[in-house]
């Protein structure tokens, strides 16, 4: 055989397993259904009000699936492929708003409003005690003026309250 | 001839409405008790006109009557007959009209009751609930018309669209009305609310009127909820069961307010407190009800254009507004005169600890709103959608239904007025030590989520804490009176309703409790292209593809059928079914083939879009432990609320004669 034709041979033959290993690589087969969904499961249809990607029915979402399928066959890691649609479809895909921006209003707001609220119901407990106090100051002072002992009603009614729950037992 | 006969009864029942309130508001004003007394009538003949109008929309809805634009988006000719008569709540037009004949139903309910101690009441009741019904009247008189015709000239087409197959289901068809039910239900505390605003009441008859309307428009609104989440579980597919869309929010809602409403005015009855809170509270439930009624039906939180778009969206809004406007500035004007009888003395006192419950609820409440109205703020403002989804719901929430279920545990055994960590300590360390048990099988099981562990411990605390109470409470009686322990356990119940119906509910709660976290801490899934003959596995399960059937159903359905053997441990345990149903109109259903026990579901269905062959049919299967405790909470919860509001003889007689004296009940329960 001339040097040249086995030279061509040789390149043929090297090319045929190439391309048998380059399919390999690229094969999405091997990535299974729950690894996609895994991280459709996270991602929100970027067309569909409020549907995840992973139940999502129509073809659109289907593509996107494949997608992930592919990208995860090419080796992109789950947050590289959350930033890919991020980049291409907008923050509404992930299931809740990045922390950055005008959205960081919906991290913040809730729990401002809630602490508001526990602030004025112990300004209320605070003072209707208050009040309790001073009646039972006042009440001390008046039954002291005219008995001449010092005495807390509420005490007394304390100490008869919690004997009367002990025998209830 | 038929449709515009009902189009003329609704025209005709909105004017009736507008001369009950007009007539109300004249004949108090001028002090003409025959005037009121007029307005009182014309409330009740909206009934029958409803009625009327209502029975001639399902006439038309069986009969196939496509001339009629909504008898055709809701119905078609394939469709079982019962199922034509639950479209008249399957579209917006008709939605709105039973919406109005519910309203009208408990309004005429309300009117017919004896008025003779609160006559001052009555005819700002019928105002409020006569601007209510006329508002939504006009919706279907102006905007969504359900008699509209067909345009002229066209022809009437020979079958309807259908009702989507979705709402097939019979979770769908009891749903609806359970969920109407509660909001409308809740028009009638509301009315009462603004009625003693109005008339400057201080005292607390509104609530005593309206007790027991509260109880069932709770009943319902949770049932609905529960209803909704059965449906979701058994044909979206999905393998849950809430998914913090804005439309369960938006039921969610007012049940959250509702629940705060229904403890606060406990506190209110009992210990004269919180009048201007409880006010605040009822408002905010009808608004919530309002605006929940408004996401539902309008398309607002998809887009502000859809909003925009949609006709009745802005006059919901106004409504909306109105109300808020015109209830909060009233109570303002009385804010003074709604001064408590009582002080609260102690911060562990059943008042306190309702007040946290409370404070838990509306948290609970501002997250939600929050959530769901800021993807539309976003969008407003920055220009960009945004989604808020179950993990900002799940992660915010998750730590206050914690501490409500803690609060569930530990209120029952506090006292009105006063409560000390000794007392409260005395009652609640041998519950503690039962609910152990919890944590010991949890850890002896293999679970060592922590928040699962934490959250069955204060569930086991809560069953522990109320069986207690039946218990002692039996057992004393039974002492003193010599009688069965059983027997007095039934006289136990009958004597304080409310309570015992209340721990009846508690107990339901923890139970769908058990469900929830079972299903949210637990659920495992895979989904698999499999070919006949081989097998999926899944948490000890093992499902074996046996066949796959495609056939046409009677009713033009094209039905395709996958068979599995079911085993656990190789030993057979049933086939399931999973179908993916094609209607002849396009519209395709998923419904699952589902094993159910009181540990797990095994659930499984077909991946319809995944395209399906013998060759390599998509299966999802999941396992979702405990889900089942989730309805037979549900069912717990009905039982709860039967005995809380059921209507007792001894109280109907105390209240016919007001000069019995009631036995005085020590502070100290």
């Amino acid at each position: 055989m001339k040097k040249i034709n086995i030279l061509i041979l040789l390149i043929i033959v090297i090319s045929l397993f190439s391309v048998g290993t380059v399919a390999a690589q690229g094969g999405t087969d091997d990535i299974s259904d729950d690894e996609v969904n895994a991280i459709a499961k996270q991602l929100f249809c970027p067309v569909c009000e409020n549907t995840p990607l992973d139940v999502c029915e129509t073809q659109a979402c289907k593509q996107w699936r494949e997608l992930i399928r592919l990208k995860l066959s090419e080796g992109w890691t789950e947050p590289e492929i959350k930033q890919y649609f991020v980049d291409n479809y907008g923050a509404r895909v992930l299931s809740e708003p990045p922390a950055e921006g005008f959205s960081l209003l919906v991290y913040f707001v809730p729990p401002a409003i809630i602490l508001v609220g526990i602030v004025v119901l112990f300004r209320a407990f605070k003072q209707w005690k208050d009040d309790d106090d001073e009646i039972n100051a006042l009440e001390a002072e008046a039954s002291s003026t005219s008995t001449g002992e010092a005495t807390n009603p509420d005490e007394d009614y304390l100490a008869r309250f919690e004997e009367e729950m002990r025998k209830q037992d | 001839m038929l449709p515009s006969l009902g189009y003329g009864i609704l025209v005709i029942t909105l004017l009736v409405t507008l001369y009950s309130v007009g007539i109300a508001i004249y004949g108090e004003s001028q002090k003409d008790a025959a005037m009121i007394e007029s307005g009182r009538r014309a409330m009740l003949l909206t009934l029958p006109l409803i009625t009327l109008a209502s029975a001639i929309l399902i006439y038309l809805l069986i009969n196939d009557r496509y001339d009629v634009e909504y008898v055709w988006s809701v119905t078609n000719r394939s469709m079982p007959m019962y199922l034509k008569i639950t479209a008249w709540w399957g579209g917006q037009p008709g939605s709105l009209l039973f919406w109005s004949w519910l309203l009208s139903m408990f309004t005429s309910a309300v009117t017919l009751r004896k008025w003779d101690r609160d006559r001052d009441l009555l005819p700002w009741v019928l105002v409020v609930t006569g601007i209510t019904l006329a508002f939504f009247i006009s919706l279907n008189v102006f905007f969504e018309n359900p008699f509209k015709l067909i345009p002229a000239g066209v022809d009437i087409p020979l079958d309807g669209r259908g009702l989507n197959p979705l709402l097939r289901h019979p979770g769908m068809i009891i749903h609806p009305p359970a969920q109407y039910l509660g909001f409308v239900a809740f028009t009638i505390p509301f009315a009462f609310a603004i009625a003693a605003l109005i008339t400057g009441r201080t005292d607390d008859r509104w609530l005593k009127i309206t007790r027991r309307w509260t109880l069932w428009a709770w009943l319902f609104l949770s049932l609905g909820l529960v209803l909704g989440m059965r449906w979701a579980y058994d044909v979206l597919g999905w393998g849950g069961y809430w998914g913090w869309d804005p439309v369960e929010i938006a039921a969610l809602m007012p049940w959250l307010t509702g629940t705060a409403f229904l403890h606060s005015v406990m506190i209110q009855e009992k210990r004269g407190m919180l009048k201007h809170w409880n006010m605040i509270l009822i408002i905010l439930t009808f608004d919530l009800i309002i605006f929940g009624t408004f996401l539902t039906r309008s398309g607002v939180l998809s887009s502000v254009h859809a909003f925009a778009e949609s006709e009745i969206g802005p006059l919901f809004f106004a409504f909306i507004g109105f109300i808020f406007v015109f209830s909060f500035s009233l109570l303002i004007k009385r804010w003074a005169d709604l001064k408590s009888e009582t002080e609260m003395k102690s911060m562990l006192s059943k008042e306190a600890l309702f007040l946290l419950n409370n404070l838990l609820f509306l948290s609970l409440l501002v997250i939600s709103f929050w959530g769901v109205i800021f993807p539309l703020l976003s969008e407003l403002f920055t220009g960009s959608k945004v989604t808020v989804g179950p993990p900002f719901y799940e992660r915010a929430t998750g730590p206050i239904w914690g501490a409500l279920i803690l609060l569930m545990g530990v209120a029952p055994l506090s006292a009105w007025g006063h409560s000390t960590v000794k007392t409260l300590g005395r009652s609640l360390w041998k519950p503690a030590i039962a609910s152990l048990i919890a944590p010991i099988w949890a850890l002896a099981v293999g679970i060592t989520s922590w928040v699962a562990i934490g959250g069955f411990t204060l569930i086991a605390l809560v069953i522990a804490v109320t069986i207690r109470e039946f218990w002692r409470g039996a057992r004393a009686r039974s002492r003193r009176s010599g009688e069965s322990f059983f027997t007095e356990l039934w006289k136990l119940m009958k004597r304080d309703r409310r309570r015992y119906g209340g721990y009846i509910v508690h107990i339901s709660m923890v139970l769908i409790g058990i469900g929830i976290l079972g299903i949210e801490l637990f659920q495992t899934d895979t989904q698999q292209h499999i070919s006949t003959g081989e097998t999926i596995e899944l948490a000890g399960y093992s499902l074996e593809y046996d066949r796959l059937d495609q056939f046409r159903h009677e009713d033009g359905r094209l039905i395709t059928r996958a068979e599995l053997n079911l085993s656990k441990d190789g030993e057979f345990i049933e086939v399931l079914t999973p179908r993916f149903d094609l209607y002849p109109d396009g519209q395709p259903m998923t419904i699952p083939g589902v094993r159910s026990t009181l540990v797990d579901d095994v659930y499984v269905i077909l991946v319809n879009w995944e395209g399906i062959t013998a060759e390599s049919t998509p299966f999802k299967l999941y396992h979702n432990p405990l889900v089942k405790w989730v309805w037979i909470g549900g069912y717990v919860f009905i039982l709860g609320i039967v005995v809380a509001a059921w209507v007792d003889d001894d109280e109907e007689d105390a209240d016919k004669k007001p000069h019995r004296t009631r036995r005085k009940r020590a502070t100290v329960q």
